[in-house]
């Protein structure tokens, strides 16, 4: 990607204005927007986004008819043509916005911009104290944030952002921090959660009529609007980054991962959200992939009888072969699953996805342990709000026997005596977890006969293949006892190992 | 080749003149739509106006609507053409008298007069301009998608025994899904794609104003707020917004100047299809308190 890249933010800058008569006309060979794209798609691509030869041809045709000035129209113009997965669309929006954040009018960094970033930083070193030229004061800026929130203007919602950055980000050029450190610094001083506050009381003092339900509105209303500052607020922050760092320096900070690839065991807050964001289309499409493959899938064996029978037509000649209708293995799940710390969240996604296709299998039964071991069946039995029951799961399930450390051969034990019973050839077990048994005894005798009771037994481990036995993890004692033994770290593996599994 | 809008504000203006309210986004796809000659594979939630979007086009264009719906076990004889064999037979027939040679009769009765023409080669051979709508096109086997392929990017059809039908007219083509399913690369690579979201809550409230009649203002913007705030619960089917419009209709009707706790609680169930969403939502909406953002 070493050529495309080369329109760095300088040259961007330098040649913005002469971009504009770009918009419907042809486009010469060499140009810097090209330039800049090039660069734009070999970032995608190294982000994770599928987008081929065809389509990038297709970009570059669309950018000749969308001047790049209308900013939201060209970002849509793009990713119609590059973007063909919704799930991708936000990975997309953050790349977009790295390169194309000093594009368009109201956009452009300046060289006065750049002075600015310069100036603020000294202020910004001074103190809070230090309220000079175009700068307004924190008691200013409070109150034109708390009015730009009460009218929800989004102009004056994003002049708000940029005064707050300036004011409070103390950004310094060169100086390298990521823009999260930034953002914190701005939000910090913002006090968002008191001016929220404060809407809500003057609704709620001024309009004595206003009932419970109108307030609920209300705050709803207002929370979108703060969210949206601080999409304004990062998007300010990551401008001056750019403006500062050049283009390609962002694009690789700034990499994350598309939620089909985030690790389950170390995903933040926000990527949990979009996990669980992620999840529900994809149990969907799980579901109706496996309804289809049942309906469509091979024929069962041959039945020589029928073909027989039929042969008679044909003077005896098996002109027609005839098949068995299928049966298709519906298999008894039993998921027991490790809930301790860090492998919680992978925990639940299973949970979450096995019990949104259980249809798919005759019968589910779930488990969940740290060092004791309890049946959570009932919560997902009668209730079709799956989130729901696997929160339930969380805060009710009874799992602790001694201290709250994993201990996989206790756990196990429990499991063998209470349930190993309801173990037959039609069932297939899942353990899930990640073998670090502290040092307690593994026992993996049980999982060896349970695997002689079941019909499969698999072990899914959320920790990278390179991890397993290091420390306390004992993978490896277990492993010669199952069918399998896979690593799922993320949706995409996850989807992969269900699919297999129905 | 002539096109059918000048730029974007001239789509944006154009739906908007037959109530189809949109972003530029949308409006930008289908402008490019229409200047690159390339299908558009719109996909979003259900009852956000995928399939409205072909119609309003097509209105705005003084086009013909051909539509498709999908369906699994769609084949070539549904979509593009089929022999209209008994017709062929008949023929023949007639023939067998006249002793006519074989050669005649077969490059006969292969001929456009026994040709049944099925939605896709209409749209090829029409000489009116032409909307194609293909809906649900996630309904069909992944094998039968291969159908679409030619049409999609050469906007041609091959007929063996006739040889290949080129268009009269590119017509503009549009692609729904609902999403069941993971379309394959080779349709998604020949096609624009536009994902329709929800609308905004602004954009909501002019289409509840557009669309139902004799709503006040007010109502409406409370409408587009309950609707919004109802759509940030994590649910398992959040209202569309024709179920938005719905709800807006009945209040109408029922004489609701303006939204409280009790009548959502009590019309709740037209926007919400599910018991445990319906809990949910009820349960929520009653605190004053929020979502944890």
């Amino acid at each position: 990607m070493g050529k495309g890249g080369q329109g760095s933010a300088v040259t961007v800058a330098d040649h913005a204005p002469g971009i504009g008569t770009v918009g419907g006309l042809p486009v010469a060979a060499g140009d810097p927007l090209l330039d800049l794209l090039n660069g734009f798609i070999a970032e995608l691509r190294a982000v994770g986004i599928p987008a081929s030869l065809t389509e990038n041809l297709d970009a570059m045709e669309a950018v000749k008819h969308i001047p790049v000035e209308d900013r939201d129209t060209f970002k849509y113009a793009l990713a119609a043509t590059l973007v063909k997965n919704q799930a991708h669309w936000k990975a997309f929006e953050t790349v977009f916005e790295v390169y194309f954040s000093l594009r368009g009018a109201q956009y452009e960094i300046t060289e006065d911009d750049l002075e600015d970033l310069a100036d603020d930083a000294e202020i910004a070193a001074e103190g809070d104290r230090g309220g000079s030229g175009d700068m307004l004061s924190p008691e200013e800026l409070a109150e034109m944030l708390y009015r730009a929130l009460m009218r929800g203007d989004a102009e004056m919602i994003r002049a708000a952002a940029r005064q707050a950055v300036r004011r409070y980000a103390g950004m310094e050029p060169g100086r390298p921090v990521g823009g999260t450190y930034y953002l914190y610094r701005t939000l910090r001083n913002l006090d968002l959660e008191g001016v929220l506050e404060r809407l809500m009381d003057v609704d709620q003092q001024t309009e004595g009529g206003v009932d419970d339900f109108e307030l609920r509105l209300r705050r709803d209303t207002y929370e979108l609007r703060i969210a949206e500052l601080k999409r304004q607020i990062e998007a300010e922050i990551r401008r001056r980054l750019v403006a500062d760092r050049g283009v390609e320096a962002m694009a690789k900070t700034l990499r994350k991962p598309l939620p089909s690839d985030i690790d389950f065991m170390h995903a933040s807050r926000e990527e949990m959200a979009s996990l669980r964001k992620a999840i529900y289309p994809l149990t969907r499409k799980l579901a109706a992939r496996l309804v289809r493959k049942r309906r469509h899938g091979r024929s069962g064996p041959l039945d020589f009888r029928s073909t027989v029978r039929h042969s008679l037509s044909y003077g005896g000649v098996p002109v027609e072969p005839k098949f068995r209708h299928p049966r298709p293995h519906k298999p008894d799940i039993m998921v027991v699953a490790d809930v301790s710390g860090s492998v919680a969240a992978f925990a639940r996604f299973t949970l979450h996805l096995v019990y949104a296709i259980s249809s798919q299998f005759s019968k589910v039964r779930s488990f969940v342990f740290i060092d004791g071991l309890d049946e959570v069946t009932q919560y997902f039995e009668g209730t079709d709000d799956i989130a729901e029951a696997v929160h339930r799961v969380n805060t009710e399930a009874d799992v602790v026997w001694v201290d709250g450390h994993s201990d996989y051969g206790h756990a196990l034990g429990v499991f063998w005596d209470n349930y190993a019973n309801d173990v037959g050839p039609r069932t297939t077990v899942l353990i899930l977890g990640d073998a670090r048994n502290n040092y307690h005894a593994p026992e993996s005798w049980i999982v060896k006969s349970l695997r002689e009771k079941a019909r499969h037994l698999y072990w899914l481990n959320p920790e990278p293949r390179s991890y397993w036995d290091t420390g306390d993890s004992i993978v490896g004692e277990y492993a010669p006892h199952c069918d399998g033994v896979f690593e799922v770290r993320n949706l995409r593996q996850l989807e992969a190992f269900v699919d297999r599994l129905a | 080749m002539s096109h059918r809008f000048t730029d974007v504000d001239a789509v944006r203006e154009g739906l908007s003149k037959v109530d189809y309210l949109c972003d530029s986004g949308l409006a930008g796809v289908v402008y490019l739509a229409d200047r690159l000659d390339k299908p558009v594979l719109v996909e979003g939630p259900a009852g956000t106006g995928k399939t409205q979007l072909a119609k309003s086009v097509a209105e705005i264009t003084g086009s013909r609507l051909i539509r498709l719906q999908c369906y699994e076990g769609l084949d070539e004889a549904r979509a593009l053409y089929e022999w209209n064999y008994k017709k062929q037979l008949l023929r023949i027939q007639t023939e067998r008298e006249a002793d006519v040679e074989w050669d005649n009769i077969s490059t006969d009765i292969f001929s456009d007069e026994f040709l049944l023409t099925r939605p896709l080669l209409e749209a090829i051979r029409a000489t009116d301009p032409i909307v194609l709508l293909i809906d649900e096109v996630d309904r069909v086997e992944v094998e039968t998608e291969a159908l679409l392929l030619e049409i999609l990017s050469e906007y041609q059809v091959s007929i063996p025994e006739l040889g290949t039908m080129e268009a009269v007219q590119v017509p503009l083509v549009f692609l729904t899904s609902n999403n069941t399913r993971e379309l394959s690369e080779a349709l998604k690579r020949r096609c624009l794609y536009l994902h329709i979201d929800y609308p905004s809550m602004e954009r909501e409230k002019e289409i509840v104003l557009a669309k139902v009649p004799d709503i006040t203002e007010n109502l409406a913007d409370q409408v587009a707020r309950v609707v919004r705030s109802i759509r940030r619960l994590e649910l398992k089917k959040p209202p569309s917004v024709s179920e938005t419009l719905d709800w807006a209709r009945t209040l109408v009707l029922l004489g609701v100047q303006h939204v409280d706790a009790d009548v959502a609680a009590e019309t709740i169930n037209i926007l919400l299809k599910y018991q445990s969403d319906i809990t949910r939502a009820g349960k929520e909406l009653a605190t004053v308190e929020g979502l944890d953002t």
